[in-house]
């Protein structure tokens, strides 16, 4: 079997740099993967012309623990506590799309009362990842007062998290059919106490920043993602529409009943940073709204699918129903078989994108999952944006494409 | 999701009607195509149907079946919100492919990422090497016959065994 070379030589990789680098005109600098701006574990070899860059070459791979080879060896219910830790301030969202992949394939129904529970969640897991980007953001831009009122807007999120699945963080919350357990009865006050208290915290933290003369210095005009040239380059997401390009996968292909909720899209127009930070902003207030409505439409109801060849039967009925008794042991010993097939969904994640690729094979284990995370995607793109720029205005435009290295990694 | 059946077939007819097969699954369309015919069929995607996003490039590893691998493309309108799947068979003895990256501009890492966990090449490719194990790993990570990599535990008893097997970083 051919298989290309995998010893590679200095020559193989002096493509990576120009020839002045080779000359000595400019220096390469490593900005190893240890490094407090490159949010995460992300290496990149710069070309540096004195402090502006040539090129940039990113470095990938220091956070890749192997989770699509993994999920292949568990079956769909165990593979789902490896999706958390994608992206991992999305932990929910990373959840949702295989749920709903796993539900389409296999054709499972999700009750009215989950569907509008995910969709409360995810928005609040969506504000709290936005949070987690302002926060960053700002340290990244030296205005370091922004990141723990961000993290203390959070805590409330992740204490809401932990009031429902007992984790602030990799909660595993969505099931295949539906949500684990139903909501508590406090998660309706916490959730309108948090959304109480929160517009107004936002708007104190863009008086901080939006009009702020220096922040507008460090981000207009820098890191231009071009409209036209956006898609292409496959960035989707909050960059994408600071760039102009209306294109929301909640809107696009509406899952879990988004197209029944009244929301806007908030669109940028230059694709420089200071419009990924507002679109961003914005998206935080939309948010807000889709969780009010989502509370008021809050129905009654089962919070998961009763076919009980894939989900398993509550506790109390194993006391009295052989049948229940069965699918528990079917469940828990092996899983439940998934029809030979494949299918791909994707949904909307604080990145953009989130795609999951599932293929059954009729075993009770993913023959194949593949994660087309948004992360990837945009980091491709690092090195034409940050081209002509200082060093300085790369880690504003790192941290406002949003990259979480578990993502980009998985 | 009628709109992606004529777009299959609008393919099937501009390419080659007999070697151009169309499947269904749960309401997603996906064109099964020779790789010869894979960087036009990306073009007319683009240019004719109008499919701007390529929302996934990746790999399935059916060993030890063959036509080992399947290249598996999903793209998606942003205009008309229809996506559509594009599957290219390959053979275990010469995995290649060509790259769609002329057509594509993001389809670079995702190559990478397929040629560095699969082993498959991609024709004119400007930049082709392992983007998430390290560049000196050998093997190709997500093939089935690629273990999944419990290491075995060095105790007392065993210690000069897996000394002499084990590679470290010096080798």
């Amino acid at each position: 079997m051919q298989q290309p070379e995998m010893e590679l030589t200095v020559d193989e990789l002096r493509h990576l740099v120009s020839d002045r680098a080779i000359k000595g005109e400019t220096m390469v600098l490593n900005l190893g993967p240890q490094h407090p701006s490159t949010h995460g574990v992300l290496r990149l070899l710069l070309e540096l012309d004195g402090e502006k860059i040539i090129n940039c070459v990113p470095d990938i791979g220091f956070l890749h623990t192997g989770i699509e080879k993994n999920m292949e060896a568990k079956s769909f219910e165990k593979a789902l506590v490896m999706t958390d830790r994608m992206d991992y301030l999305n932990n929910l969202g990373n959840n949702l799309v295989y749920c709903l992949a796993i539900e389409k394939l296999v054709d499972l129904d999700v009750p009215s009362r989950a569907q509008v529970i995910r969709v409360i969640l995810t928005e609040l897991q969506r504000i709290s990842s936005h949070l987690v980007f302002l926060g960053t953001h700002a340290l990244d831009l030296a205005a370091m007062s922004v990141f723990l009122y961000c993290f203390r807007e959070r805590e409330m999120i992740l204490d809401i998290l932990e009031m429902c699945s007992g984790q602030r963080m990799m909660t595993s919350y969505f099931r295949p059919g539906g949500i684990w357990r139903d909501v508590p009865a406090e998660f309706e006050d916490a959730v309108k106490q948090f959304m109480g208290s929160f517009p107004d915290r936002i708007r104190q933290y863009e008086d901080l920043l939006s009009n702020n003369p220096l922040y507008i210095d460090r981000t207009k005009g820098i890191g231009v993602i071009p409209k036209e040239k956006a898609l292409s380059w496959g960035i989707t997401g909050p960059s994408l529409r600071a760039s102009g390009v209306d294109f929301d996968a909640r809107r696009a292909t509406p899952y879990s009943g988004y197209e029944q909720y009244e929301f806007d899209v908030p669109l940028g127009s230059n694709g420089d940073v200071y419009d990924r930070y507002i679109v961003r902003i914005e998206e935080m207030y939309q948010s807000l709204k889709i969780i009010q409505q989502g509370l008021e439409r809050l129905p009654e109801g089962p919070f998961r699918s009763s076919n009980r060849k894939f989900v398993p039967p509550p506790r109390s009925e194993l006391g009295h129903s052989m049948e229940a008794v069965i699918h528990h042991f079917k469940l828990w010993t092996e899983g439940f078989p998934a029809p030979k097939g494949d299918v791909f969904v994707q949904v909307e994640s604080p990145r953009g994108i989130l795609g999951c690729y599932l293929v059954g094979d009729g075993g009770p284990k993913p023959y194949r999952v593949h994660f087309r995370t948004p992360s990837f995607a945009s980091m491709q793109v690092l090195p034409f944006i940050s081209r002509g720029h200082f060093v300085a205005d790369l880690v504003a435009i790192i941290s406002s494409l949003d990259p979480v290295l578990g993502d980009v990694d998985r | 999701m009628t709109s992606s059946d004529k777009d299959a077939n609008f393919l099937r007819n501009k390419l080659n009607k007999e070697r151009v097969f169309i499947e269904e699954f749960r309401g997603e369309t996906r064109v099964i195509l020779d790789r010869q015919m894979l960087l036009e069929a990306c073009q007319l995607l683009r240019d004719d149907l109008k499919y701007d996003l390529l929302a996934a490039l990746t790999a399935v590893d059916d060993w030890p079946n063959d036509p080992r691998f399947r290249v598996v493309y999903q793209f998606f309108c942003t205009s008309t919100c229809q996506s559509i799947g594009l599957e290219v068979r390959l053979y275990d003895e010469d995995p290649s492919v060509s790259s769609i990256e002329a057509v594509f501009p993001n389809a670079n890492w995702h190559e990478r990422e397929v040629y560095d966990m699969f082993g498959i090449a991609f024709d004119n490719h400007s930049d082709l090497r392992r983007i998430i194990m390290p560049h000196d790993w050998e093997g190709h990570p997500l093939r089935k016959d690629y273990p999944l990599g419990d290491e075995e535990v060095q105790f007392s008893f065993n210690f000069d065994e897996i000394d002499r097997r084990k590679r470290y970083a010096s080798d």
